[in-house]
């Protein structure tokens, strides 16, 4: 389980996270969504010692730690592929570089390409592929990092609607087969109601959980099960009150 | 870079018509202005002794390359590597280029000899300089999600060096490069002038005492065929490293 308590945070005398406490269980899919520019990305860099948190503790499985830059895995909106690098070169980068043995992550990583429908484009180059490709790519190399825990931020974002429905259901596999846990945020209502356990909301700046929704419904899902719908009004209702404010 | 060979062929073929022209309307003496067609005759017939002093010339500028390059990858990953060390020798390396090169070319000759030595430092310390500088630049503007990326996959220094600060530099260095070898002959032809016993630089100063202008002229051609075919020669390197873009 990751616990965040009374994490605060300010760049000169903007206060960017407001007094933050949130917890995601293990093996859980925690999604943090809230009004644009609220300070999310900030604690994502907190989370992983990107930026030096100012106040408050992070506490992994029962442990507090300065941060989890040994823990978590981490994918963006951006695929931050190495575009010089194939795309299995990619997902073995995490091998690599933490000097793990290569011909094991190359079977991994090949079985992952599989699952993810990857198979045959190997070689390819991350520029002759397309964009929800290389999103699974950069999913398979956040797998390939082989750490507990998985922050996720805004990863579907940048792609169309019907490459994101598709790539939503490969997020649930870190969950479901891989028993991560994970963290994720993202804007899209939709998405969060799609696969979270735990949705956060967060308000706008400065950051603080206004409400938390548990979610037991088995997934997957469907976007059009009149339970989710009427939450997503409620949500969507509690997050525009936080932009008009 | 690469203009259209048919334009620059035809800009190049209509200077020297005009040239040409001038020269047999104006009778001006050979040993002011010889015509290009003298000037060619003269850079045919005289090959063998411009080829003898254009390799003397033509391995001091490689040699300045390769002393350059060993000199800008060091100090542009040292300065990369420590931001003090950046602080202390940024002076400096502005310093070095503000001396204007004609200035050292007399020590270094009484420093390195008649010989090619003092010519082959003398390109060095031109060259090294736009290499140096957008290597440091490049390795800079290496996007922050991939610094994130790499620092929670563990990756060492060297590590990150070699599979994302290098590559991502790889353009900026061939820009470098470029400016460098453009002027590369530069230095080795001031150097020549100033002290010397062959090289194109040694060849004009005694055509020029003698008053074999088409001689000067010739050697100045063979010069620039030099220069172009470097720059070419890096052009041909740069996209077969730098395959992705």
């Amino acid at each position: 389980m990751l616990e965040i308590i009374g994490i605060r945070h300010g760049f000169r005398d903007l206060a960017v996270i407001g007094r933050m406490d949130l917890r995601a269980a293990g093996g859980g899919f925690t999604v943090l969504i809230g009004p644009s520019g609220c300070g999310k990305t900030t604690l994502f860099n907190i989370l992983t010692g990107v930026v030096p948190g100012q106040r408050g503790r992070i506490v992994w499985q029962g442990r507090q730690v300065e941060h989890l830059e040994q823990t978590a895995a981490y994918m963006q909106q951006k695929d931050l592929l190495l575009p010089w690098c194939s795309l299995l070169e990619n997902a073995l980068l995490p091998a690599r570089m933490d000097g793990r043995n290569l011909e094991e992550a190359r079977r991994q990583a090949g079985e992952l390409f599989i699952r993810l429908g990857l198979e045959g484009f190997e070689d390819y180059l991350p520029a002759e592929v397309s964009g929800g490709m290389r999103q699974r790519c950069a999913l398979v190399r956040t797998l390939m990092f082989q750490r507990p825990l998985v922050l996720l931020d805004e990863p579907l974002s940048a792609l169309d609607a019907i490459t994101r429905r598709s790539l939503q259901s490969m997020l649930l596999l870190l969950q479901q087969d891989f028993a991560k846990t994970i963290v994720m945020i993202t804007h899209d209502v939709e998405e969060a109601l799609l696969l979270a356990d735990r949705l956060v909301i967060l308000s706008r700046r400065p950051m603080r959980v206004m409400e938390t929704i548990d979610l037991d419904s088995p997934k997957p899902r469907r976007a059009s099960d009149p339970e989710l719908l009427r939450l997503r009004e409620r949500i969507l209702d509690v997050l525009q009150q936080e932009l008009v404010l | 870079m690469k203009a259209a060979p048919g334009i620059a062929l035809a800009v190049a073929f209509s200077i020297l018509a005009a040239w040409e022209a001038s020269c047999r309307l104006i009778p001006l003496p050979d040993f002011i202005l010889p015509p290009p067609s003298a000037i060619a005759v003269t850079a045919v017939a005289r090959a063998p002794l411009l080829a003898a002093n254009a390799m003397v010339t033509g391995l001091e500028i490689v040699a300045g390359i390769g002393l350059a390059l060993a000199v800008a990858v060091a100090l542009a990953t040292a300065m990369f590597a420590s931001r003090p060390l950046e602080r202390a020798l940024a002076p400096f390396l502005i310093a070095s280029q503000a001396v204007p090169v004609f200035a050292i070319a007399p020590l270094l000759v009484i420093w390195f000899g008649y010989g090619p030595a003092s010519k082959v430092v003398m390109a060095a310390v031109i060259i090294f300089f736009p290499i140096t500088v957008s290597l440091l630049e490049g390795f800079k503007s290496c996007d922050p999600g991939y610094r994130i990326l790499f620092r929670l996959m563990g990756a060492s220094f060297g590590r990150r060096l070699r599979y994302l600060y290098w590559p991502w530099a790889l353009p900026y260095f061939f820009a470098g490069l470029k400016v460098g070898v453009s002027v590369a002959t530069i230095g080795a032809v001031i150097g020549e002038w100033v002290g010397s016993q062959a090289g194109l630089g040694y060849l004009m100063i005694q055509a020029n005492a003698r008053l074999q202008v088409d001689l000067v002229f010739a050697a100045i051609v063979w010069l620039s065929l030099m220069g172009v075919g470097l720059w070419a020669l890096v052009g041909l390197l740069e996209r077969r490293w730098v395959y992705w873009k």
